[in-house]
């Protein structure tokens, strides 16, 4: 077992004290074997805890109930009867996500020979946008895109947020992504951009593309990516880390209106729900926000936050009219 | 254990008489008040992705707990006792701990169960309890659910069981004791409440 705060005798103690409430409830039935040693036994047992007690008590009150069993005629032709047998101790619910993609149908289809046009999605919002080519961008919350279709080029704008991009491969029409100074060349291609302010983060999930600054300056180096790789790109240089598929696809779980932590403070993740929240999250004392959490939780939906706090962390939420505060 | 509270005290009252009258009163309410509760107890607790062992664990702590406070006065609000008293205990784990795990998505309703709620219908008829009865007992494995029909039904002796079945006295203890505990899963926590409401 795993060293573990010692909260009860040992973990799985309370197994234990099931299997003996079990054993002397079934010993006790067992009349005839009974003895009043045995009685002394369990009247110690008993004694011991108001845990042995309650757990013997639960036991008994099924035991008793089975007593019912008498009305059940059927039952004793089905004692002799053959049935195929069945695992019955299901415990754990499966903790199976279901995804749950929810986009706006809304978004027009496009010409790419037309001229310049903006998207934008609000705070806590998501949109899907559907190209004439077959290509498709998913903007995520609070992002701005401006795309430029004309002269038959194939040329967008990420200023602000984050966005999807499935692309339809078309070598002589390249299509490309501008995003604070980087320029993200599509080779065949599925990727995720995120503007980070001075920075840019390119995640690319299948194909392969070529990130490079924009205009091209001699110093600096471009690079091409292929699926796993997220590259992280400033005005002052390029780096590039190979994520698990498990990573990636939490980054992209905002698709389905949730947000996946992993080892994240408490911190990170207000920084994150607010991108996504208009009513801020403000984590009053760094104590409080040093705590490390794996997660789960609905993208746009500041009172799950809250709640989980409170409930799980036993953190002191404040409710206020634009913030939720929280502290020890 | 690591907690005495009140157990201690509780205990030492009834050493003597072990269903002395105040610990008889606990029991009853434990079992018309809190043992309904297990089914959304369990699902709260999964909330926090822990073990089995773990789960068990504070449900058992949760229980030893609340009757620790109802001996010395019975709850008027039981579901608000055992959810405060479970969340406490959620808290006070993860405080010692590196890392929570939360998985919130998931039937939010568990997280957004109302402390003050009143405690669900407690009158369950005779029937409906026959049905879970029965589907519970559908559940087990074949051999186990052979021996605790013969107990309960035929009233048979342990020996006996073990003569009909063709097995050792020890196993027919074994399929017994897991059968108890087995239907006490099952009827407290996997079958939902039947469909109609009254």
């Amino acid at each position: 077992m795993n060293s573990r705060p010692e909260h009860s005798d040992s973990p799985g103690a309370a197994l234990e004290i099931d299997a003996k409430a079990a054993d002397f409830l079934i010993r006790r039935a067992d009349r005839g074997n009974w003895t009043g040693e045995d009685e002394a036994a369990f009247d110690n047992w008993l004694s011991q805890s108001l845990a042995h007690k309650a757990a013997y008590w639960r036991l008994e009150s099924i035991w008793d109930r089975a007593d019912r069993l008498h009305a059940l005629k059927s039952l004793k032709a089905q004692a002799k009867r053959e049935a195929p047998p069945r695992r019955a101790l299901s415990f754990s619910i499966a903790a199976a996500v279901v995804a749950v993609i929810a986009l706006s149908a809304s978004a027009g289809f496009l010409m790419l020979q037309g001229g310049a046009k903006t998207y934008a999605t609000q705070v806590g919002g998501r949109e899907l946008i559907k190209l004439s080519d077959g290509s498709q961008i998913e903007l995520n919350t609070d992002t701005v895109l401006r795309t430029n279709f004309a002269g038959g080029q194939r040329q967008v704008e990420l200023v602000k947020g984050e966005a999807l991009f499935r692309i339809k491969h078309d070598p002589a029409h390249p299509f490309t992504v501008m995003a604070e100074g980087q320029r993200v060349t599509d080779l065949g291609t599925e990727f995720a951009i995120r503007e980070e302010g001075k920075r840019v983060k390119v995640a690319l999930l299948e194909g392969r593309a070529r990130i490079s600054p924009a205009p091209a300056n001699g110093a600096s180096k471009s690079a091409v990516l292929t699926p796993g790789d997220e590259a992280v790109a400033t005005a002052h240089g390029l780096s590039i880390v190979h994520q698990s598929q498990e990573q990636l696809e939490s980054d992209l779980s905002w698709r389905r209106g949730v947000l996946v932590f992993h080892h994240a403070t408490l911190e990170q993740v207000a920084k994150e729900y607010n991108r996504y929240n208009r009513q801020k999250i403000v984590i009053a004392d760094s104590e409080a926000g040093a705590r490390v959490i794996n997660a789960t939780l609905p993208a746009t939906d500041v009172g799950a936050f809250a709640r989980m706090a409170q409930n799980f962390l036993g953190l002191t939420v404040e409710y206020r009219d634009d913030a939720v505060v929280i502290s020890r | 254990m690591v907690e005495k509270l009140d157990t201690d005290r509780a205990d030492a009252g009834v050493n003597d008489s072990r269903e002395g009258a105040r610990m008889a009163e606990v029991k009853a309410w434990f079992i018309r008040e809190v043992l309904p509760l297990e089914q959304i107890l369990i699902q709260f607790l999964n909330r926090s992705g822990r073990s089995r062992a773990d789960i068990e664990d504070i449900r058992q702590d949760v229980y030893m707990r609340v009757c620790a406070a109802a001996y010395d006065e019975i709850p008027k609000q039981t579901k608000a006792l055992v959810f405060t008293v479970a969340r406490n205990l959620l808290i006070d784990r993860a405080r010692h701990e590196q890392i929570v795990s939360i998985e919130a998505v998931e039937n939010l309703e568990a997280l957004n169960i109302a402390i003050d709620e009143p405690a669900p219908e407690r009158a369950i008829m005779a029937r409906e309890e026959l049905r879970k009865l029965q589907i519970a007992l559908d559940r087990l494995p074949q051999r186990m659910r052979m021996a605790v029909i013969l107990q309960r039904v035929e009233g048979c002796s342990v020996q006996e069981i073990a003569e009909r079945m063709s097995t050792s006295e020890r196993t027919v203890k074994r399929h017994l004791s897991e059968g108890v505990q087995a239907l006490a899963e099952i009827m407290l926590r996997d079958i939902p409440k039947s469909g109609r409401t009254s």
